[in-house]
């Protein structure tokens, strides 16, 4: 054993999440001795700087040869190319999250969030402080902390840093949901439910890893791996945690029974936050629960597969039934969030690994790329849900949009098109999404599965096609209007739609980029 | 074989209409939509006088789409494809001609130059599902479909048209995704022989070789032919299209019953038994009591039909369950009956649509109660019925006869007791029409006819359905150049098939000059 540690090579093999790390500080630091008119600014160059630089960097490992990472099979953080394909999009999309944080003329020369959020809503201190212009510049920290905690729980190779990252990438998320400037008690309700029920979730998944220490004797993923089978205690002790453990990261994914958590969040907390919550956290969790699953417990998927696979229809079912009863569009894409998760739990119970024999197109690159799918018209999603407006309230009633696609064809065809993605029809990108996850179900023998869930996808269809149907079939009503943006949010939509329709037509590029990122790197693989 | 794309350019030129569409504004875009159309024909009618018959699939392009999956943008056409090429190239410039302004003459519906736009979109989507030659490109465009005529339907029909665009699209999606299942089947299968492959030819030859000749086989199989029979409106799944034709503007149940439904027995004949012989033969009673089923039933229903929209589509599904008879009779004249069916019923069924909407243009109601003596008024209308009318019921001399006779020849030499019950639609279909006929257009000029029909055809209207009529009158009287085409289909079909046991047994006909 080498004795002597060599910290700059251990910086570099995770040298996007230290660049992210090192932004947050700095931007820590930026809030603290700024004056006041020259933080917003600042922040929101800081954070885009960081975030895209980071995006570069694991580019730039990515294009190294696989070889060169995660040479120390002790590694806490592990960086193999499921590990640097998630960060890119997690990178990509917190990048655009972050646009439509800066976003301002929607709201009428304002910005989303509340200039105090300590101020009692409707108070005389709140008023005072919309006075003043105070502004919560440091929701851009916030965000790239929580960033970081994203990217470190993905990867991360061991359980116990995998709770640290949880902590880390969640408390800035709670803190983010309650600080809408609109509907503020609302707002808080919804951070003050996240906190609760993520508190709860967060010390069942503690409790798991401790029944998973027991019977192992091992915090280490590569280590519990060996260690199945092998104990001295009884399975049922590593079932016990394991369940546990998926209680955990389940809540986080949005997964039925415990998803009763998204709807009012992602109404509640302010849009961009919204988008930002529904895609990156999804990929942190999703690539988090793949992790444990399948490095640690591969040995025991007979157990856990029929889990997921009941799960998976139960959120689906969830997602497409309740969602049909929805009459706000908030609400209505956060059922959809549920739905997508639903998808992608089908995939990762499949279990298409290279272990069980399958080599085409795995379990993780099929749900990698699904994420990038998803994504790539989810936050305009969002984004558009920000620009219609009455009297400079958002309107999120789906009466409210009657017709809007009448009186503003672009937009309507634009929301269409995410719609259309949504329900998975060709030609967007939804539709090789989908073709991915199931596909991925059906190698791994859950052919099944892949049935069930196509069926729900119609449910859920309905109400995107309800959408579409009230933007462009209903007479206009009076009130709502499409109100003008700035540059970020349009380009955040204008990528968002460009991203959807391409990787509908000629998706082979980005699946080719996944499938090279099929497996993650385990013991005994280096 | 020319190395110039034909067949991209052929679907490519609708496509770039469309799109030419949306920024050219005022009443010159429906011209250059129209245009566009007519270019569109032109190049298919080059592509029809160079292919050669006897060839197979021809005019292959074939460039990588996704390597990691094995699909790849391969487009062909064999004589099915280029029937269906061309009947989707005719009719769209014809319901262009014959819906004109009605868009923007009658209030609250979008605006005509959408529904050329749309149109256009429409057929360079469906142009697509007729030439891929990979499994995928092809569903992917037999969805893409569903989307223009969504808004064909949504956007211009009748009073309660937004929630039979939802029934026709929610029908069609559910048959579409089943298939889903198993063209991601078919990828599984694929990839775990280790070359994940989507092309219609390997996969084609590996059928033949036994790869599907497993329970797992019949399962593809099924998700295939739900959709199909979603598609190509088979009893019990046929309820959607009666709702969809009546709400839906002329022009658009035109293309959706002409051309879009055809993707479902062009589908069962190139994917059901071209990719699944023994499946197919596995279904095959089931099939066609089914079929038979659809024959019997939809006559039966457009006799007690009360909506002219709906009884046209009724017809359909009669005529539809033809199809599927002729194809599933499993001999090479059934086959070509029906590919040559597939054309005549797009001609017939769309000549009869928009004489129907002309008439329903004028009444202003689509009742049948509603009309009477019409001939008096406007005896070209009266004329246009009846013949597209005669040749939906089969008269001899015209083009629907020949077909129909080779379907239910190819079948009786095979499933006799299946041909003998399906000839009682003959009777049936003479029945239909000839009660609508005059129910419609003989008889005293009623008030209410007197009242609202003030005018007969105008040129434009005429000029619409006039090449439908001299098509089917032409291959009535000379089959041949169609036949030409579909022949080789069917002798090629049944040639896969007989490596399975099927025997091709001539009806005692002479071929070719009924």
């Amino acid at each position: 054993m080498n004795l002597t540690t060599d910290y700059a090579g251990l910086l570099t093999a995770i040298l996007p999440v230290v660049i992210v790390f090192l932004g947050a500080s700095l931007s820590l630091l930026a809030e603290a001795v700024l004056p006041q008119r020259l933080r917003w600014g600042t922040q929101v160059v800081l954070s885009l700087v960081v975030l895209i630089a980071a995006l570069v960097s694991a580019l730039v490992m990515w294009r190294g040869s696989p070889g060169s990472l995660a040479k120390d099979q002790t590694a806490m953080v592990m960086v193999d190319l499921p590990a640097l394909g998630l960060w890119m999009l997690l990178l990509l999309f917190a990048a655009l999250s972050v646009l439509l944080m800066a976003e301002r003329e929607v709201y009428g020369g304002v910005s989303a969030f509340t200039p105090s959020g300590a101020a009692i809503p409707g108070s005389q201190e709140e008023r005072s402080a919309g006075d003043a212009r105070l502004e919560h510049s440091e929701v851009f920290t916030l965000l790239l902390f929580s960033v970081t905690g994203m990217m470190l729980f993905l990867a991360s190779n061991d359980l116990v840093m995998m709770f640290v990252a949880l902590e880390i990438m969640s408390l800035p998320l709670y803190l983010l949901s309650g600080l809408a400037r609109r509907r503020r008690l609302l707002s808080q309700e919804a951070a003050l439910k996240y906190f609760l029920l993520g508190a709860f979730a967060s010390a069942f998944f503690l409790f798991g890893i401790a029944l998973v220490f027991a019977y192992a004797g091992s915090f280490h993923l590569s280590v519990i791996d060996s260690m199945v089978g092998a104990s001295s205690l009884s399975e049922s002790v590593l079932i016990a945690g394991l369940l546990m453990m998926l209680v955990g990261l389940l809540f986080k994914v949005g997964i039925a029974p415990f998803h009763n958590w998204v709807p009012d969040v992602y109404t509640g907390a302010p849009t961009p936050v919204t988008a930002f919550m529904a895609v990156c956290t999804k990929i942190a969790a999703v690539g988090g629960l793949m992790r444990v699953l399948y490095v640690a417990l591969g040995a025991e998927r007979w157990n856990w597969q029929p889990v997921l696979a009941v799960a998976a229809i139960l959120t689906m079912v969830v997602g497409a039934v309740i969602g049909l009863a929805q009459t706000d569009v908030k609400r209505l894409l956060a059922y959809s969030s549920i739905t997508h998760a639903g998808y992608i739990l089908v995939a990762i119970a499949g279990a298409a690994q290279v272990a069980n024999n399958v080599h085409g197109f795995t379990s993780v690159s099929a749900v990698s790329f699904y994420l990038l799918t998803y994504g790539v018209a989810t936050i305009p999603a969002f984004a558009m849900v920000t620009m219609v407006r009455d009297n400079g309230a958002e309107v999120t009633q789906l009466s409210g949009w009657a017709g809007i696609g009448r009186k503003n064809p672009v937009f309507g065809v634009v929301m269409a098109v995410f719609m259309l993605s949504f329900a998975g029809i060709p030609l967007t990108a939804g539709f090789m999404g989908k073709w991915a996850v199931f596909a991925a179900a059906f190698q791994g023998g859950w052919g099944w599965l892949a049935l069930v869930g196509v069926l729900l996808s119609l449910v859920a269809a309905v109400y995107y096609l309800r959408v579409i149907a009230v933007m462009f079939f209903r007479e206009p009503v009076e009130g709502p209007e499409v109100i003008d943006t700035s540059a970020a949010t349009l380009i955040v939509v204008v990528l968002g739609l460009v991203g959807t329709i391409v990787l509908g037509i000629i998706p082979g590029p980005a699946m080719t980029f996944f499938q090279n990122a099929g497996e993650f790197l385990r013991l005994g693989m280096m | 074989m020319t190395t110039f794309p034909w067949l991209t350019v052929l679907a490519v030129l609708p496509l770039i209409g469309a799109l030419a569409l949306v920024f050219i504004k005022g009443p010159r875009a429906r011209t250059v939509g129209l245009a566009f159309a007519l270019l569109t024909l032109a190049v298919s009618i080059v592509v029809a006088i160079a292919f050669d018959p006897g060839a197979g699939m021809q005019f292959i392009e074939q460039q990588s789409w996704i390597p990691a999956i094995g699909a790849s943008y391969s487009l062909g056409v064999d004589g099915m494809g280029l029937l269906m090429v061309l009947l989707t190239t005719i009719l769209v410039p014809v319901v262009m001609l014959a819906t004109w302004d009605d868009p923007d003459t009658t209030g609250g519906r979008w605006t005509s130059q959408t529904f050329f736009g749309l149109t256009l979109l429409l057929e360079g989507l469906g142009l697509y599902v007729f030439m891929a030659t990979d499994v995928l490109l092809f569903y992917l465009f037999f969805e893409a479909t569903l989307i223009p005529m969504f808004f064909l339907i949504g956007g211009f029909g009748a009073a309660k048209r937004s929630g039979a665009a939802m029934k026709f699209l929610l029908f069609s999606l559910a048959g579409g995704l089943v298939m889903l299942v198993s063209v991601i089947g078919i990828y599984a299968v694929t990839s775990g022989l280790g070359n994940p492959t989507y092309s219609l030819q390997s996969l084609q030859g590996a059928a033949a070789a036994g790869l599907f000749a497993n329970p797992l086989g019949k399962w593809l199989f099924a998700g295939f032919f739900i959709a199909f029979a979603v598609k190509a409106p088979m009893v019990p799944v046929h309820t959607w299209l009666a709702d969809a034709a009546e709400e839906a503007s002329p022009g658009a149940a035109t293309l959706m019953v002409s051309v879009l439904d055809k993707i479902g027995t062009f589908g069962m004949l190139r994917f059901c038994l071209g990719l699944f012989p023994e499946a197919s033969l596995w279904a095959t009673p089931l099939v066609l009591v089914l079929a038979l089923v659809s024959v019997v039933y939809g006559a039966v229903a457009a006799i007690g039909q009360r909506n002219l929209m709906r009884f046209v589509a009724f017809t359909s599904v009669s005529h539809f369950g033809f199809m599927v008879m002729g194809i599933f009779a499993l001999t090479s004249t059934g086959i070509a009956g029906s590919v040559f069916y597939m054309f005549n019923h797009g001609l017939s069924t769309a000549a009869l649509f928009l004489v129907v909407g002309y008439m329903v243009k004028r009444r202003g109601s689509a009742d049948i109660a509603a009309f009477g003596g019409v001939q008096k008024v406007a005896p070209v209308m009266a004329g246009f019925l009846l013949v597209s009318g005669l040749s939906a019921l089969g008269l001899p001399g015209l083009s629907s006869f020949v077909s129909e006779f080779m379907v239910l020849a190819g079948t009786f030499a095979g499933h006799p007791w299946i041909a003998g019950v399906g000839t009682i639609a003959l009777l049936l279909s003479a029945v239909y029409v000839m009660n609508v006929y005059q129910r419609t257009m003989t008889g005293p000029v009623t008030e209410q006819v007197a009242r609202t029909v003030h005018a007969d055809l105008t040129s434009r209207e005429r000029l619409a359905v006039v090449p439908l009529v001299a098509i089917i009158l032409v291959l009535g009287f000379f089959p041949r150049p169609a036949l030409q085409l579909a022949e080789p289909v069917g002798a090629q079909a049944v040639a896969a098939l007989q490596a399975h046991g099927v025997t091709d047994p001539k009806p005692q006909i002479p071929e070719g000059q009924n």
